[in-house]
């Protein structure tokens, strides 16, 4: 069985952002990176399918700059079998119409019989990428899966809904599936397996022997949203911070009554 | 311009949602014509055309179906936009629609300014005007961005379509949420755990403060996904939805699907230790501290009251 997971890394988001100088995106620059959450779903879920069907060879995709190899590593680390990194360093730049072309160019004749993305990434956001890569394929997709097992050459997930419900469906592979929060519990690589990571094959091609699409669309322009005023920021001491709070607990709701 | 708004259908009935795609329409002041898979019995007040199709013959749930018949509606009316619903409907439904009609896909829509299409970026935190090359634009919209300022009214004139499409999906039926327990939409202060407590023990700090306060506590969601705090628990759009007189945020950053669950609270407290965190756009106090030293302290003095 070919298994491959598409990753992206992203900044965490609790780092301090700046826009760039372009204007169109923020600034890349005293950022810590790691791998987008929803796709540490993904390595994961292809990990856990390849551990039961024996049988797999596991590919990680990842487009980006030299930079997100680290992450990549990572993703070897718990249990990947090889990297095929896509070298672009306008990556930020691709809208993700560009990223699903190219995931699907390098997935066209490689005969995957399981395509896991994550159901978005944490900077775009767009829950766009897995299933257009799926449709330039040709293949079923099923997005935001909760759960996933697979037998015989056919998958059945829960898909999450709104409120907590969940939809059964079940598909014949090959197929692709987006992956949600909470779809498993993502291991922690061990120490002898990051070791191992460095000696797995980590290939690099460059962007425009698989990008042959045209961006549809562009970012004009990124900022701040306006601070909707009226909130109240407190900083200081603790101790005074809490005095305060209750103060104005007792002053604007009624529940220290 | 002309706007073809796809509405949205689920257990039989009429998802709300469909007011906020009309509202959507009017603030581009577009024309616009409806699609819905659902029936005839549920249908949404507007005046307009609404393309129905019967989802007890084409699914509830079917994607592959859905796209044939929405494109035999948009090859009819030759819309420059398709918009949906930011959903699970809507964002899965979207980018095959928007992938066979060679069109560009804007998510998340939340406003539109200079001519832009305006949506979010990097959890709330930031925001992209965004600038479409193709001749058509299909949208999904942020839940709650849009809203039309008058009740709906209307009645639509309905005319039926079907496809003779097989899907590729196989369609089982759905799974209730977790049931029972804690009602948390009665309480009337509810203080939640966000994954800022850094550690399943500490859960246990928000959950004293809660009960200093006479409330409930609930958490976000990656402390439900972490199993630290059941999922009846969960505040957000994939949890309850609460408006309690008091919410406190312990170590949340404000993600769209939680605030969906409790912006509409009366008074809005969070503790957080990014004062850039987006939970700010709707708290009345922020209050930018360490939740692990602050929370103690606060439910010490609370008590002592
Ligand atoms: C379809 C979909 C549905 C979803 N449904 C839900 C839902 O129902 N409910 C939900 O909550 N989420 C939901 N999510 C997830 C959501 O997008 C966010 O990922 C999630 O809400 C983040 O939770 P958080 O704020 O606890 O964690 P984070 O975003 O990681 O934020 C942690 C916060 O804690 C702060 N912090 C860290 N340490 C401390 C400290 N010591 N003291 C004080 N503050 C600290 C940080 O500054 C940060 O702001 C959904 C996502 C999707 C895609
Ligand atoms: N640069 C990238 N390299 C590899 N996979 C990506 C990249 N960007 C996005 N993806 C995949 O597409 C998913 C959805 O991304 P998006 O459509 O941008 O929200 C992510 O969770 C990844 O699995």
């Amino acid at each position: 069985m070919k298994i491959l997971v598409c990753i992206k890394q992203v900044p965490d988001m609790e780092s301090k952002f700046k826009i760039a100088a372009s204007g169109t995106w923020y600034d890349s620059a005293d950022l810590a990176w790691r791998m987008n959450e929803y796709d540490e779903y993904a390595v994961e879920q292809a990990v856990q399918l390849k551990e039961q069907v024996k049988e797999a060879d596991l590919t990680v995709l990842c487009i980006g700059s030299e930079r997100v190899k680290e992450t990549m590593k990572k993703a070897l680390a718990m249990g990947c079998d090889r990297g095929a990194h896509v070298a672009d360093d306008d990556c930020a730049g691709k809208e993700p119409y560009e990223i699903a072309a190219i995931i699907a160019e390098y997935a066209k004749d490689k005969g995957f019989d399981l395509i896991f993305t994550g159901m978005q990434s944490q900077d775009r956001g767009s829950a766009q990428v897995g299933v257009l890569a799926a449709e330039m394929l040709g293949i079923p997709s099923i997005s935001t899966i909760v759960t996933f097992s697979y037998a015989d050459g056919r998958i059945e997930v829960k898909r999450e809904l709104e409120g907590g419900v969940k939809a059964l469906l079940k598909t014949r592979t090959p197929a692709l599936v987006t992956c949600q929060l909470g779809l498993n519990t993502p291991r922690y690589p061990t120490l002898p397996n990051i070791m191992k990571a460095k000696k797995k094959e980590l290939i690099s091609l460059p962007v425009a022997d698989l990008l042959k699409v045209e961006a549809r669309m562009e970012t004009v322009k990124m900022y701040f949203p306006e601070k909707k005023g009226g909130g109240l920021v407190l900083e200081g001491d603790p101790g005074q911070l809490a005095d305060k709070l209750i103060q104005i607990l007792k002053e604007k709701t009624g529940v220290l009554a | 311009m002309k706007i073809l708004l796809v509405a949205e259908y689920r257990d039989g009935k009429l998802l709300g949602s469909a007011y906020e795609l009309i509202a959507f329409a009017q603030k581009m002041a577009a024309d616009s014509v409806m699609f819905l898979a659902g029936s005839e019995a549920a249908l949404p007040a507007y005046d307009g055309r609404l393309y129905l199709a019967d989802a007890a013959v084409c699914g509830e749930f079917n994607p592959d179906v859905h796209k044939a018949l929405l494109l035999d509606v948009i090859a009819r009316e030759q819309p420059e936009m398709i918009a949906f619903s930011h959903s699970s409907y809507g964002w899965d439904l979207a980018p095959r629609v928007a992938f066979a009609l060679r069109a560009a896909q804007v998510s998340e829509v939340v406003d539109v300014a200079d001519g832009a299409l305006v949506v979010p970026a990097c959890n709330a935190k930031l925001r992209r005007n965004v600038q479409v090359k193709t001749a058509k634009t299909v949208v999904t919209l942020q839940a709650g961005a849009f809203g039309l300022a008058d009740a709906p009214a209307g009645t639509p004139a309905v005319e039926k379509i079907s496809a003779d499409a097989a899907g590729k999906l196989e369609f089982g039926g759905y799974e209730a949420a977790e049931q029972g327990g804690v009602d948390l939409s009665k309480a009337e202060v509810i203080v939640s755990a966000g994954r800022g407590v850094g550690k399943p023990e500490n859960v246990a700090m928000v959950a004293a403060l809660a009960k200093a306060l006479k409330g409930e506590y609930g958490a976000s969601r990656p402390v439900v996904d972490s199993g630290w705090v059941e999922h009846k628990r969960q505040v957000g759009t994939t949890g309850q939805s609460v408006a309690p007189k008091l919410y406190v945020a312990c170590g949340i950053s404000g993600a769209i699907q939680h605030l969906a669950g409790m912006k509409k609270s009366e008074f809005i407290v969070a503790i957080n230790t990014d004062k850039d965190a987006p939970i700010g756009e709707v708290a009345d106090v922020l209050v930018v501290a360490d939740l692990k030293q602050f929370v103690p302290l606060l439910t010490e003095k609370l008590q002592a009251l």
